[in-house]
């Protein structure tokens, strides 16, 4: 019986189908129709903070630290959502904000994503004792708060928005290097990747192009969780007077300038806070729905 | 039992290890300061002779590991070295405020946990219900926001305008429980607001991951009940999740204190550390850090302790 | 409950299960009908994706999470699963349905200890006191011949051996003498000498409470042993379905057919005679993982010639895939070397040449893991052409088509699809011809066919096979499977606890005298033939002692 078929493998249980002959573009708009509620309200949430904050200049009605005004006006025409303790207008200082806010935590995350991203991937890729010693230091730095730890390192090296810009893109870099590695040592471990290195690959193309296409997924939705927390923390910072400074337009010192408002029963410090807390749930929203999308893995984090 | 015995050893050595290198890592990164921090902190409008005198007093005179160890020496014996600011005992300065800060973060713990096991449980057992959906938007949403808007807001409504608890959380040492009780209550609301789901969703998070295990289906399939493939099948199991859950938020909380303290002027060591960062008094800001570090690293031992306790596989070596 | 024998104790009519995927509801179980009746045992056969574990699962009046039981009816003795209530399915499930699942060691809790977890069954359907089950479970244990049944009850699933699980999760099923045991796949992660243990412990228990069961399998031979009546399923429907013997003898579709003729393959033309230099020489290697653990591989000595295929068999732990990342230079050996084409190769393939590691290629098991889910086909089996021959352009493209070709796959349509639009077979096929694109004189074939369904795997081998003699390729074909092993060896090297306990030619190994072990693991190879575990077992009682030596 030894006349079989050449092509047996057509008897193969159910050949998965052809890939679609579509563009990106069309696959993108229909998974979007198809995004759950939360995920389509967080993407408008971020769409319309991108837009204010790239034309902040050319949508607000002042200038970002003029006086306009007296201090604590009430809403009114004029100034839409009042003036704050110096008499500058809320609104204009919320539109500046957009940039000043998100602008300084996007540059931190993306520091902490290459700082910790790099060495993340360079640890799983090496191993050995590169990645011990990476390892031993991260869990060190890791074992003190960051919130906690940013403020020891700002009373050192002074406050200023560079030293908050570059302590806690290092300080949140731990973070990033945990699950950086985390993922890579999955891929790592795969035989392509064993393959790769019997072939005599350099370590430039087993982490370019071995490794990073195959963890690019969880850490686009790890940039999304990371940006949050930097910019909750860079909030908390400007709240408690430590981070971005006057006369800069930030939604977290402005919280704090018009604090004393609410004892007044005057919603105004809310604003500002909302502005913050919106952003992130229109983030996490947009990151719960890419992983599960991406990952079927529904019910981990 | 001698595997467990080592592998607590090792976990406490190591812990112990980590929180001595976290001590070099406060005390030293002081140095890392170009120039003088005695200069650095005075500005330069000082005078020669007071930032001598701030030398002197910090010890800067004297070679490094003599300072780290005298420092070091000195906290064992509950002595935090001396105040730039107020030319106070710092020991005096915090003993009163870690206890007030310990207290508030209990507070909000003896809410929290019960709380968040409950609804974390009930959204994994009832999962990919409405109401796990619905917990699943709010539990997002409430973790995504500061600590200052919820805050705010349970100021704002439940203080300025329905006037139920004060605004201002002061409490001195002799405030009696009770009345502590009603004048933290909106901190310890804050707190438990936002720890609440976190800590839900990683239990909801860790039985579901619990459910899905191959022993869990064999009870379903030996025809036991749901209740107990829940208490004799899942829960047993379920221990070393919860308790890292628990103990993970727990540590949060003492983070998340900083902030909420600030908020509702809680004369707690998140304060005093704001302040004295405002105030660069360098050696309030190392022994507050020390304080919150230590206690986070505990906090994280602990967890890992009672995971090793409670691991079947590790109660039972071979 | 009926006494009568001739009403069929389990009859599915028209079973349809319903999967949820890809955001919508796709038939899985097509309309299968099965009759059993009491002290049948009835054997599910199938590839994988052919249905037969969710059928088995649904006798029990169970779907698996994200499936559905959509139609039909199944009536357990006459009660019907479908509406029955979930009380009433609880109620039968464990007392008289009970079910024995593939991976023992993760379906027994962690928490609890084996014999607790045995009367569990027992006590809670309140069968009998917890005392009555320790006894019985002890007696069960004795029967089974576990060792020291008395006291391996006791024990937590992680202190017992995965074919000891197995076996007390058989005796579990039994706790409360069910009508009906479900044996989902129970000895597939075990080794062939485990194995056949298992099977006989499955067996007894059947043959002795005269328990109707349902064999689920993949393994022709396995389920020749277990069942009276067989039932080929493919994509969810029902093949073929007749007792064993008439099914072995004389299967009339044309799918089973083929399935029964896999096991028929053999190579055909002879190997060349072996040149005087070997391609490859293992020179008497001894390695381990680390300086402190105890050696893998103690003194392993053995050549491979051009144009031929040694077969390394062994079971799990005994050194073969060691043996294979000494030669690949991912393991330095403590003492002796490797040699190529009469050459000493470094160590550590870190220090070999280009050209050094062009020379020796892997396939690996898993061909899923074994590409890079996120390259196309093109740069999978381009990579080697430009990195090792410094083919680009137009040389590039036209090699890869004649690679393509050779694995017998249409180079348009499959050159720019991603691994994850294939085949498990074809994604093996694009493995053998990224080996085939370094050009080597010398492939590692590491268990490439056991992750593969029979009539797959079949096709793999007779590619394997023509490319040898196209370009006198040398194969070290790593493999626990014997059958694989006669069909396409030259030479076989028996591994056994990091030695070698016999080699030589095929025709040599496979006729006796056989050393001890040899013996062991070829007469615990299932046969096709029906009879073949009672003629095992005749002849090791005969011997004496072998079963219980055996674990």
């Amino acid at each position: 019986m030894s006349e079989q078929p050449k092509t047996i493998d057509t008897a193969d249980s159910s050949p998965p189908p052809l890939r679609q002959v579509e563009s990106k573009l069309t696959v993108v708009l229909r998974e979007l129709r198809k995004a759950p509620l939360s995920a389509k309200f967080g993407l408008l949430v971020i769409v319309t903070y991108v837009f204010v904050a790239l034309f902040a200049p050319w949508i607000a009605p002042y200038g970002e630290a003029e006086i306009v005004g007296n201090q604590f006006e009430e809403w009114s025409d004029e100034f839409l959502l009042g003036t704050d303790n110096l008499g500058r207008d809320m609104l204009t200082r919320i539109i500046f904000g957009a940039r000043n806010t998100v602008g300084i935590a996007f540059l931190t995350t993306l520091l902490a994503f290459l700082l910790g991203g790099i060495c993340g991937l360079l640890a799983a890729a090496i191993g050995g004792w590169t990645d011990q010693i990476l390892s031993r230091i991260v869990d060190v730095l890791m074992a003190i708060p960051v919130l906690i730890f940013a403020m020891l390192l700002l009373t050192i090296f002074g406050q200023s928005v560079v030293n908050m810009v570059l302590i806690i893109g290092v300080l949140d870099s731990t973070r990033v290097f945990r699950i950086t590695r985390a993922v890579s040592v999955n891929v790592v471990v795969m035989d392509f990747i064993e393959s790769a290195r019997l072939r005599g690959e350099g370590l430039g193309w087993i982490t370019i192009r071995e490794i990073l296409p195959n963890i690019m997924p969880p850490l686009a939705a790890e940039f999304g969780l990371r940006f949050c927390f930097v910019f909750l923390t860079i909030s908390a910072l400007s709240f408690l007077g430590l981070g971005i400074q006057p006369p800069t337009a930030d939604w977290g010192s402005m919280v704090r300038d018009t604090a004393d408002l609410i004892t007044f029963d005057d919603y105004t410090p809310l604003i500002p806070a909302m502005a913050i807390a919106l952003l992130t749930i229109g983030v996490n929203f947009v990151v719960d729905w890419f992983l599960h999308k991406s990952s079927g893995l529904k019910d981990e984090h | 039992m001698n595997d467990i015995v080592r592998m607590l050893i090792q976990r406490i050595s190591l812990g112990l290890l980590t929180l001595f290198v976290v001590s070099l890592i406060i005390f030293f990164s002081v140095s890392l300061l170009p120039g003088d921090a005695a200069q650095a902190m005075l500005g330069q409008s000082a005078t020669e002779d007071t930032v001598n005198a701030l030398r002197k007093q910090m010890g800067l005179d004297q070679p490094l590991h003599t300072r780290y160890f005298s420092w070091l020496g000195g906290i064992l014996q509950g002595d935090f070295g001396v105040s730039i600011g107020n030319k106070r005992e710092i020991s005096e300065l915090i003993g009163g405020r870690f206890a007030n800060t310990l207290f508030l973060a209990l507070y909000a713990a003896f809410i929290a946990v019960p709380l968040a096991l409950v609804l974390g449980i009930l959204a994994a057992l009832y999962r990919n219900t409405w109401y796990d959906r619905s917990v699943n938007v709010v539990t997002l949403s409430s973790i995504s926001t500061p600590e200052f808007f919820v805050a705010y807001i349970l100021m704002l409504f439940v203080s300025v305008k329905w006037g139920f608890f004060p605004s201002l959380a002061n409490v001195t040492l002799d405030t009696p429980i009770l009345e502590r009780m009603y004048r933290t209550f909106l901190p310890a609301l804050t707190l438990t607001l936002v720890v609440v789901a976190h800590m839900m969703r990683m239990t909801r998070a860790a039985i579901i991951n619990l459910l899905a295990s191959p022993y869990i289906e064999m009870a379903a399939l030996k025809g036991m009940t749901r209740r107990r493939i829940i208490t004799h099948h899942a829960l047993p199991n379920a221990w070393a999740p919860i308790i890292n859950v628990i103990v993970l938020n727990l540590a949060y909380l003492i983070v998340g204190v900083v902030v909420v303290e600030v908020v509702f002027v809680y004369p707690g060591l998140g304060q005093l550390l704001v302040d004295s960062v405002s105030r660069r008094d360098l050696p309030v800001v190392q022994a507050c850090c020390l304080i919150f570090a230590a206690t986070y690293i505990l906090l994280n031992l602990i967890a890992d302790i009672l995971s090793i306790l409670t691991n079947p596989r590790l109660l039972h070596p071979k | 409950m009926s006494t009568n024998s001739n009403e069929p104790l389990l009859q599915i009519t028209n079973l349809q299960i319903e999967g949820f995927s890809d955001e919508r509801w796709h038939q899985i179980v097509k309309g299968v009908d099965v009759t059993l009746r009491r002290g049948e045992v009835l054997g599910l056969i199938g590839e994988s994706g052919a249905g037969k574990s969710t059928i088995g699962i649904a006798a029990m009046g169970f779907a698996k999470p994200g499936c559905r039981i959509h139609g039909g009816s199944i009536l357990f003795d006459g009660i019907e699963l479908t509406t029955a209530s979930e009380e009433q399915k609880r109620q039968l499930r464990g007392s008289r349905i009970a079910y024995v699942a593939q991976s023992a060691a993760a379906s027994f809790n962690p928490a609890h200890t084996l014999i607790d977890q045995f009367s569990e069954t027992v006590v809670e359907h309140g069968i009998n006191s917890r005392e009555h089950a320790y006894k019985d479970a002890k007696e069960l244990y004795k029967k089974i011949r576990m060792p020291s049944p008395d006291d391996i009850g006791f024990r937590y699933p992680h202190q017992v051996s995965g074919g000891q699980l197995q076996r007390a999760m058989t005796a579990m099923a039994l706790s409360c003498r069910p009508d009906l045991i479900i044996f989902d796949e129970p000895t597939t992660a075990l080794d062939v000498t485990t194995q056949i243990e298992v099977l006989m412990t499955i067996r007894d228990i059947v043959e002795q409470f005269n328990t109707a069961a349902i064999y689920i399998t993949h393994d022709l031979a396995v389920v020749a042993q277990m069942a009276d009546h067989i039932k080929v399923l493919r994509y969810g429907e029902t093949v073929e379905d007749a007792d064993t013997r008439t099914m072995l003898s004389t299967p009339k579709e044309d799918y089973t057919k083929s399935l029964w003729a896999v096991r028929s393959f053999a190579k055909e033309t002879a190997a060349p005679a072996p040149e005087a230099k070997p391609i490859m020489r293992v020179e008497s290697v001894t390695a381990s993982y680390s300086r402190s653990m105890s050696p893998v591989l103690i003194d392993v000595d053995f050549e491979i010639h051009r144009g031929h295929t040694t077969a390394v068999v062994g079971e799990s732990g005994s050194g073969k895939s060691t043996t294979a990342r000494v030669i690949t230079g991912l393991l330095a050996p403590q003492k002796g070397a490797v040699y190529f084409d009469g050459d000493a190769l470094p160590p550590s393939y870190r220090n070999r040449t280009k050209d050094q590691l062009r020379q020796t290629q892997m396939i690996y098991q898993m061909a899923d893991t074994a590409v890079n889910p996120r390259h196309k086909i093109r740069d999978i089996v381009g990579r080697p052409l430009s990195f090792y021959l410094d083919m680009h352009g137009e040389e590039k493209e036209k090699r890869l088509r004649e690679l393509m070709e050779m694995i017998e796959m249409d180079p348009d349509l499959f050159l720019d699809r991603l691994p994850s639009e294939l085949s498990g077979g074809q994604k093996q096929r694009i493995c053998i011809a990224k080996a085939l694109a370094a050009d080597p004189a010398f492939i590692i074939c590491d268990e490439v066919t056991s992750a593969l369904d029979q009539l797959v795997a079949e096709g793999i081998l007779r590619l394997l096979d023509r490319l040898q003699q196209e370009f006198n390729l040398a194969y070290m074909f790593i493999t626990h499977d014997l059958a694989t092993v006669s069909a396409i060896a030259d030479e076989v090297i028996v591994m056994l606890e990091g030695k070698i306990v016999e080699q030589g030619p095929k025709t040599e190994i496979f006729s006796p005298p056989h050393h001890e072990y040899t013996e062991l693991l070829l007469s615990s190879v299932p046969e096709m033939d029906p009879d073949w575990m009672d003629r095992v077992i005749a002849e090791r009682e005969e011997k004496g002692g072998m079963i219980a030596a055996g674990n």
